[in-house]
């Protein structure tokens, strides 16, 4: 019945727009692109008109953050719409199957700086982190290249980069991308130099080994395209309301909070130990970078240090209590606890040189 | 009778996935043994690196990510 439907769908031409995706996916692209140039372009006026209409006092606390709030939120959610999109899109090329027979067998050095960098165009959750951990090793990825995968894979994403780059500036976002890749990189060359392979569980070592050949699944441009919408509906439906409401909350704090409150506690005149303390704070906080970032940014503008905050939203984003949970059953406590050491290490290094140049 | 077995540590979207595969099923009036497979060792066993996968008479069909509905639809039709 339905296979009937889906036929009449494809064959009746006036379903010919719904159905251009599929049939001449370059030419979507394009016209879906200039859509999306065309409604950006016009964002900062219906924001002010919108904010205008408001019976509210115009010059108060209240209109900044509300201007603020409707001009940022749907700003971010189409720049984050449309990144998320084309990486999926990319995405399909680098499926983790891939990635890991491209790792496979590399030494450790331009091994590490391989797994970082796909780090960032392998799609990557973190319920799948335990899956890949052992699809990697068994494999015989080394485990320090391991570990830099999968440092960098949660921390430096599309998700994160987008959101800097419209919330805080590109010099930030450009910092961001290749601190995270360095820390990435020498925390799991460090981890595979201390050869912790013993600290494996033992029925993770004990695992057949498997051959890392694959062959690539044949997909269409259309193919891709569809992946692409998949992973919007996918992560922007996930994260939007982590961005609207993390904007809401920076909108309030632009608007109420006095301007340099933050210097004080994060202040760059701080003293040495207030990048600990930020990653300290920022290990049990359980969130993404989608809801982290827009509060990131008002902590910027009200004073903070830019090495307290990056180190505070590394660490949050990085180190986190569930995903230690998951790794606790194919790691022993000695390798979580050096992973976790090592990581930390690197974010405090990040923070105070950033503190002391800047 | 199919056997469909969905492979995942618990997250969403391996929920959504097994309420997917059973609702769709029960539209189409198809009679099938659905698993959920949360065992860690048990998941490797399939050689899957992204969960999560769905296994159809004990065969991978699909990994790393909530399937599409027409996906879905075709498991069931296959005979």
């Amino acid at each position: 019945m339905s296979k009937a439907m889906d036929q009449n769908l494809k064959l009746n031409p006036e379903h010919g727009l719904l159905d251009l995706p599929n049939r001449r996916p370059i030419l979507f692209l394009l016209l879906a692109a200039v859509a999306w140039v065309l409604i950006y372009e016009q964002l900062p006026a219906v924001a002010a008109y919108l904010t205008a209409m408001l019976p509210v006092n115009q010059s108060g606390h209240l209109a900044d953050s509300i201007r603020f709030l409707v001009f940022e939120a749907p700003k971010v959610l189409m720049l984050l719409t449309a990144v998320v999109m084309v990486m999926g899109m990319i995405n399909s090329w680098f499926t983790p199957e891939r990635t890991r027979a491209m790792l496979a067998g590399k030494h450790e050095g331009l091994g590490n700086v391989m797994a970082a960098t796909l780090g960032i165009v392998t799609p990557f959750c973190s319920c799948s982190a335990v899956p890949l951990f052992i699809g990697f090793v068994q494999a015989g990825v080394p485990l320090g290249v391991t570990f830099s995968f999968l440092i960098a894979a949660p921390m430096v994403n599309e998700v994160a980069l987008t959101l800097l780059f419209a919330l805080v500036g590109w010099k930030v976002a450009l910092l961001y991308l290749v601190l995270g890749l360095s820390i990435a990189i020498v925390s799991g060359w460090v981890i595979g130099r201390l050869h912790m392979e013993a600290h494996l569980e033992d029925w993770v070592r004990d695992m057949a080994k498997v051959d890392p050949d694959f062959k690539p699944e044949k997909l269409s441009m259309a193919d891709r395209l569809q992946a692409g919408f998949q992973s919007v509906r996918d992560i922007v439906g996930r994260v939007w309301l982590y961005v609207v409401a993390g904007v809401a909350i920076g909108a309030g704090i632009h608007g109420y909070v006095p301007q340099d409150f933050m210097a004080g506690l994060m202040g760059k005149d701080a003293s040495w130990w207030s990048v600990p303390a930020s990653i300290l704070i920022g290990v049990p906080m359980y969130s993404n970078a989608a809801g982290i970032i827009p509060i990131v940014e008002a902590l910027l503008a009200k004073g903070a240090a830019l090495g307290n905050v990056l180190a505070f939203m590394m660490s949050v984003i990085a180190l986190s209590f569930p995903e230690m949970v998951i790794l606790r059953k194919v790691l022993k406590p000695r390798l979580i606890a050096t992973f976790v050491g090592v990581v930390a290490s690197g974010i405090l290094i990040v923070g105070l040189v950033f503190n002391l140049v800047l | 009778m199919k056997n469909i077995k969905v492979l995942g540590t618990g997250c969403a979207s391996c929920k959504t996935t097994v309420e997917m595969i059973n609702h769709l099923a029960e539209e189409k009036g198809v009679t099938i043994e659905l698993e959920k497979v949360e065992d860690l060792q048990q998941i490797m066993a399939y050689g899957v690196m992204s969960t999560p996968a769905v296994v159809l008479d004990g065969a991978v069909v699909h990994t790393g990510g909530i399937p599409t509905y027409e996906k879905v639809e075709q498991w069931l039709a296959a005979e």
